[in-house]
C-alpha cells in the first residue's frame, strides 16, 4: 500500500464501521486516538449507543444494575456519525458500500465489520413466541426477563447450562425462585471447561438448591389456552411445570448480510487472517475490509494456527484496538492479534475465570487449592504442554499461568514448592464432550485446520 | 456518570468496594458487582475507586486520567 495512500486515508479517507457495540466503539475510539481524521461512520442494528452485556445476566439480574444503564463509558470523543436502529442488510466490495435494511448506502474507503452475534432462539418458532419464553442478549432481552422475575414466577426453566444459563440460574436462586436447568451434556459448563469441572459446577447447582436435570433435551413447549407457557417436556419423559422458560443455548454470529458479497463469512463467523484483515470466499485477503469482535475468526500462533472465534469481552476490546491500529498502518507497522483468550463468570457468589483455550486441553491437573473447597486452579495439557488454566475463587494466579501458556510450558505441571495437598497431583482426562454434539455452545470454537487433525482427507477431483 | 470495570483484569482486592459502597460490592470472596450507571454525587468516590485499583480496571467517563482526577476531587471538596 503506498504511503501517500495511507496519508489521505488518515487525513481525510472514510471509514465505516458495521457494528455499534462493545467492538465498534473502541476501534472507533482507538482509530480516533491513532490520529484517524477523516469521515467515521458508525452502524448498528439497535437503536441505542453502545453498552455493556456482560452485567444484563450479572448485575442487572441481581438488582445492582439497571437493564437499559449499561452504557459503555468513552475513552475519548470519537466524532462519528451515528446510525444507529438500522442494520446492514449488505456489502458491495467492488463499489466499496454498505447497503442498510432502509435502502440506504453508505460508502468507505475502509470498513470494519464487528457485527458480533445474537442470542440463539428456540428452534420452533411457534413455542418461541409463546409468552414467558425469553432469550437474553440485549438490553430490551434483560430488562423485560428482569421484570418477569421480579413479579415471582412459580418457576423458571432454563434450557442450556452454559455461563449465560448458570449466570441466570444463580440469580433466580438469589431472588428465591424455583428454578430447573435442562443441559444435554452430561453437566453444567462442560463445553467451555469440560466435565472434571462441570462436576464441580453440578455440585454447585444443587446446594443451591436448582434442580438440575443433565443428558436431556427440552423436545417441547406447551402453551395454555392464552398463549403463555405451562410446561416443557423433556426427553427422558418428564414434564416440567413453568411459566418462565429461559432460552440460553448460546449464539448465532450475524454474518447473513454477508450473503453472496464475496466475502469468506459463514455460521462460523468471518474468516480473518492475525492482522484482523477479513478474507474473501477463496481465501485471498483482502485490503481494505477487516473484523473484529464475536463475529471474527482468526488463526493464532500460540494454538496451532488454528481459527478461533471467540465471545469473550476482553478479546472484542483487544481485536478492536488491533483491527483499528492496522486499518490506518503500513504493513511494516502492523500488528498481529495474539491475545490470550480470557473470560470470567460469576455465579453462585463464585467466581470462575479462565485463560488459554481449554476445550483443546485432553487433560486437566488440579495445581492449587481443591475442588473440594471451589477454590482451585486447573491446569488443561494438550501434547505435553500447558494450553490452558481455569480457577475459581482463586484469580490472583491465573496471571502466572497466562505466562506458562505464554511459553509453551510442559504439561504435566511440577510446582514442587506450591499448596502441597494430601490427595495428590496427577492428571486425569479433562472430559470434553465431542465436539460434534450440540450443546450450550462453547466460548471458543476452534474451527480450522488442524497439523495433527487426522479426520481430513484430500481427495482430488477428477 | 458511566463506568466500567475490566474483569479479566480484575483480581478482587475490593478497594473501589470500600472506597464506594454505593457503586461497587463484593458478591462472594472474589466477585465484584458494581452499577454501570453511578448516581452523579458518588463522582468523587468512583474517582478515588479508579485511582486505588491496584490493576487499573475501571473505566470511567468524566474522569481526566485516574490519579489526577481522584487528587482534584479531594481538592474541590476540601474547598468547598
Amino acid at each position: 500500500m503506498p504511503a501517500d495512500y495511507l496519508d489521505w486515508l488518515r487525513r481525510e479517507g472514510r471509514i465505516v464501521i458495521v457494528g455499534a457495540s462493545l467492538a465498534g466503539l473502541r476501534a472507533a475510539e482507538t482509530l480516533r486516538a491513532e490520529g484517524f481524521a477523516g469521515e467515521l461512520t458508525l452502524i448498528g442494528d439497535e437503536p441505542y449507543e453502545p453498552y455493556d452485556r456482560p452485567p444484563l445476566s450479572k448485575a442487572v439480574l441481581l438488582g445492582k444494575a439497571d437493564p437499559l444503564h449499561t452504557e459503555l463509558p468513552r475513552r475519548r470523543e470519537i466524532d462519528a456519525k451515528w446510525r444507529l436502529g438500522v442494520p446492514a442488510s449488505a456489502l458491495d466490495m467492488t463499489a466499496k458500500r454498505v447497503r442498510l435494511a432502509d435502502g440506504d448506502e453508505v460508502e468507505y474507503d475502509r470498513l470494519l465489520i464487528a457485527t458480533g452475534v445474537r442470542a440463539r432462539p428456540w428452534p420452533k418458532e411457534a413455542e418461541a413466541q409463546l409468552d414467558g419464553v425469553f432469550v437474553v442478549r440485549t438490553r430490551g432481552d434483560a430488562a423485560a426477563l428482569y421484570r418477569r422475575l421480579k413479579a415471582g414466577p412459580r418457576r423458571v426453566l432454563i434450557i442450556g447450562a452454559g455461563f449465560a444459563g448458570s449466570e441466570i440460574a444463580s440469580a433466580c436462586r438469589e431472588m428465591g425462585l424455583a428454578v430447573t436447568v435442562a443441559e444435554r451434556a452430561g453437566g453444567p459448563l462442560v463445553g467451555a471447561l469440560g466435565g472434571v469441572i462441570g462436576s464441580v459446577s453440578a455440585e454447585l447447582y444443587h446446594e443451591n438448591g436448582v434442580d438440575l436435570r443433565t443428558g436431556v433435551m427440552v423436545t417441547g413447549l406447551e402453551g395454555d389456552s392464552v398463549g403463555r407457557v405451562k410446561a416443557a417436556h423433556l426427553s427422558d419423559g418428564s414434564v416440567v411445570e413453568t411459566d418462565l422458560v429461559v432460552v440460553s443455548l448460546g449464539s448465532m454470529r450475524n454474518t447473513e448480510w454477508l450473503t453472496g458479497s464475496g466475502l469468506g463469512a459463514g455460521p462460523r463467523g468471518i474468516a480473518c487472517d492475525a492482522g484482523c484483515r477479513a478474507f474473501d470466499f477463496r481465501g485471498i485477503v483482502t485490503d481494505d475490509i477487516f473484523v473484529a469482535g464475536d463475529v471474527a475468526r482468526s488463526p493464532h500462533a500460540l494454538f496451532g494456527y488454528q481459527f478461533l472465534s471467540l465471545e469473550h469481552w476482553g478479546n472484542a476490546v483487544a481485536q478492536a484496538e488491533i483491527a483499528a491500529h492496522n486499518m490506518i498502518s503500513p504493513s511494516s507497522d502492523r500488528r498481529p492479534h495474539l491475545w490470550v483468550p480470557a473470560f470470567w463468570s460469576s455465579q453462585f457468589r463464585v467466581n470462575i475465570k479462565s485463560v488459554g483455550v481449554p476445550p483443546m486441553g485432553e487433560q486437566i491437573m488440579i495445581t492449587q487449592g481443591s475442588l473440594a473447597e471451589r477454590r482451585f486452579v486447573g491446569v488443561y495439557g494438550f501434547q505435553g504442554r500447558i494450553i490452558a488454566a481455569v480457577s475459581f475463587d482463586n484469580t490472583r494466579w491465573l496471571e502466572f499461568y497466562q505466562r506458562e501458556i505464554e511459553r509453551g510450558a510442559p504439561f504435566p505441571v511440577e510446582y514442587p514448592t506450591v499448596d502441597r495437598r494430601p490427595e495428590g497431583r496427577q492428571p486425569v482426562p479433562a472430559d470434553f464432550p465431542d465436539p460434534s454434539l450440540p450443546t450450550h455452545g462453547p466460548t471458543v470454537t476452534l474451527s480450522g485446520y488442524s497439523p495433527t487433525d487426522r479426520q481430513l482427507v484430500f481427495t482430488p477431483a477428477h | 456518570m458511566r463506568l466500567v470495570v475490566d474483569l479479566n483484569k480484575c483480581q478482587g482486592y475490593a478497594q473501589c468496594a470500600f472506597l464506594a459502597p454505593d457503586v461497587f460490592a463484593m458478591h462472594g470472596e472474589e466477585s465484584l458487582v458494581y452499577n454501570p450507571r453511578a448516581e452523579e454525587e458518588q463522582r468523587e468516590r468512583v474517582a478515588r475507586a479508579v485511582a486505588a485499583c491496584p490493576v487499573q480496571a475501571i473505566t470511567a467517563d468524566g474522569l481526566d486520567g485516574a490519579g489526577e482526577s481522584a487528587a482534584s476531587g479531594r481538592e474541590a471538596s476540601d474547598a468547598r
